[in-house]
């Protein structure tokens, strides 16, 4: 029989680790995303699969561990809030420059600052613009169901070995809080030393005799070598944008509205898209599921079918960039967001769409909901 | 068959708990179900809430603003979830406590005094059950063995010998739930 449980996001993502075959989690405690060091502390993880939980001593420390970690091929993790996301960026540049694979987990909260610990979406441009400094990406996935936290954590161990690149699970205290249906899979074996030196020939896994040091470092001061380097990543990035592009269409098919959201948004866009429909409106929604490499050739597509593009983030308008590169002027695209913690309703939402592109402008404008 | 559910009340009263057991015995009875709680507060001493639904079909946003059913269970959750029942819903409230009743006349109107009953039966745990038993004669859709089952599930297994009297008050919440208004 399937294995189904209820289960929070946040605990959902710590089973789908646990199960991915995972060799270390290192980590400090900030709402909303606690649940995950607490799930792995309480669920046996070590005598499951011989997996180390770590609660370090902040979030700098963390970072660290899991650049330890990877440089030796094993599959690490941290997770944390955008707060705590922010601490670790140095150590995400220096993962990015040596290009070691490893799963990140933020689950965003309102900001700037401490800001607020109730769901936001105000993370986007660090997340995928690089909040690092350096020319680096990472691969970032925007999961909008409970199913989606847990599968997303052995979708992404898979992607980071197979680009040698940091994936970053992009949610927010909503889906990590929520619970839903999850359906679990089977337990897959950790790596054992030996198969980690052979899959992974450039692992810090100690040298042998038959081949030179392994070296770790970021650090070339010869700029004609780091020209090379930097351009070997970017041919990377341009790889992954072009195999790697995940999305959502729901009712796209004679959609003549659209609405482009992601992570919780998605989920209150496709209320909205079923309370527009009943209301005779072709609307249709377009989820990224990931957030680099973006759906830009998808969405350019439907830019010559539909007469206009509505992207709802709680943000005050950071994906809406992308989607108005993607477009490129050939349809009108408007952002509406809730900033702060505020959540958007799907009657909010469809009304702003309806406002923005259905109605003269000269009705009665658009009040946004209350809480 | 889809029934939205919002339940508020003060932390500790069992808000998010109620919400648990109803999700659980749903998704034991094979329907889709999701639980959004208002995080954070409750855990800090302030109002609770939770947004529960159970559905035949793939449920779309666990986040909603508008409900079928609103169980009430303090003052301020009354000022603020009154309104976002939908025309034709129902609301269920405990009248301890509420000092400004509900005044909509487009939706069904009832009371469980809860508070009064647990304290009678000497059994303070279980106001949430009773409250619970009062959601389900209105609106049948969990099978009893189902929510025995979401007990099991949802109760440690220490607490599994108060699935009893857990179930003896939705028995006894069923009974005492009484109409304040019907709709026009």
């Amino acid at each position: 029989m399937k294995d189904i449980r209820l289960m929070k996001g946040n605990e959902a993502l710590a089973e789908g680790v646990i199960r991915a075959g995972c060799d270390g989690y290192f980590g400090y405690p900030i709402t909303p995303q606690s649940e995950i060091l607490e799930y792995l502390m309480a669920n046996n993880t070590k005598e499951r699969t011989g997996m180390i939980v770590l609660q370090a001593e902040s979030e700098i420390a963390s970072i660290h561990m899991v650049y330890g970690g990877a440089a030796a091929g094993k599959r690490v993790i941290t997770s944390s809030s955008s707060p705590g996301i922010s601490l670790m960026q140095e150590g995400i540049s220096f993962m990015a420059g040596t290009e070691l694979p490893c799963l990140l987990v933020n689950v965003v909260r309102g900001g700037p600052g401490l800001g607020t610990i109730q769901p936001s979406q105000s993370d986007y441009f660090q997340a995928v613009k690089g909040g690092g400094h350096g020319d680096y990406k990472m691969i970032v996935l925007a999961p909008a169901s409970v199913q989606e936290m847990y599968d997303f954590a052995k979708l992404g161990f898979d992607l980071a070995f197979k680009h040698r690149i940091q994936v970053m699970i992009l949610s927010d205290g909503a889906i990590g809080q929520m619970m839903e249906k999850v359906e679990l899979d089977e337990q897959i074996p950790r790596l054992a030393d030996a198969e980690i030196v052979k899959k992974y020939p450039w692992a810090t896994t100690g040298k042998t005799p038959d081949r030179e040091r392994n070296i770790i470092t970021s650090l070339d001061l010869n700029p004609v070598k780091q020209e090379i380097i930097n351009q070997n990543l970017q041919k990377k990035f341009k790889h992954i944008q072009e195999t790697e592009v995940r999305f959502e269409r729901f009712m796209c098919d004679d959609a003549e509205y659209l609405f482009v959201a992601y992570g919780s948004s998605a989920r209150i866009c496709q209320k909205a898209v079923m309370l527009g429909r009943a209301r005779g409106i072709k609307v249709g929604l377009l989820r990224p599921i990931t957030l680099f490499p973006f759906p830009t050739n998808e969405l350019a597509r439907l830019a010559k079918q539909v007469k206009g593009m509505q992207a709802i983030e709680m943000s005050a308008g950071q994906m809406v960039e992308d989607v108005r590169l993607s477009v490129n002027g050939a349809v009108p695209v408007e952002h509406y967001g809730r900033l702060g913690g505020i959540i958007p309703a799907p009657d909010e939402v469809l009304n702003v769409l309806e406002q923005n592109f259905i109605h003269s402008k000269k009705e009665k404008r658009y009040e946004p909901a209350t809480y | 068959m889809t029934e939205e559910i919002i339940i508020a009340g003060f932390g500790g009263q069992g808000v998010l708990s109620m919400g648990k057991i109803l999700a659980y015995s749903g998704m034991m009875q094979n329907k889709e179900v999701s639980w959004f709680p208002s995080y954070g507060p409750e855990m800090r001493g302030g109002t609770a809430n939770v947004t529960v639904i159970i559905s035949d079909e793939r449920i779309s946003s666990p986040i909603l603003n508008k409900f079928d059913t609103a169980i009430i269970l303090n003052q301020q959750s009354m000022d603020k979830f009154e309104s976002s029942v939908k025309p034709g819903g129902v609301l269920i409230y405990d009248p301890n406590g509420i000092v400004r009743h509900p005044e909509r006349t487009d939706i069904n109107i009832y009371t469980i005094d809860a508070a009064d009953e647990a304290a009678r039966l000497g059994l303070k745990k279980v106001f949430n059950m009773l409250v619970l038993g009062a959601f389900l004669k209105l609106k049948p859709l969990i099978e009893p063995e189902y929510m025995r089952k979401g007990l099991e599930k949802s109760l440690p297994l220490r607490h599994h010998n108060t699935i009893p009297e857990n179930e003896k008050a939705i028995a006894r919440g069923m009974e005492i739930v009484k109409l304040e208004h019907q709709m026009n």
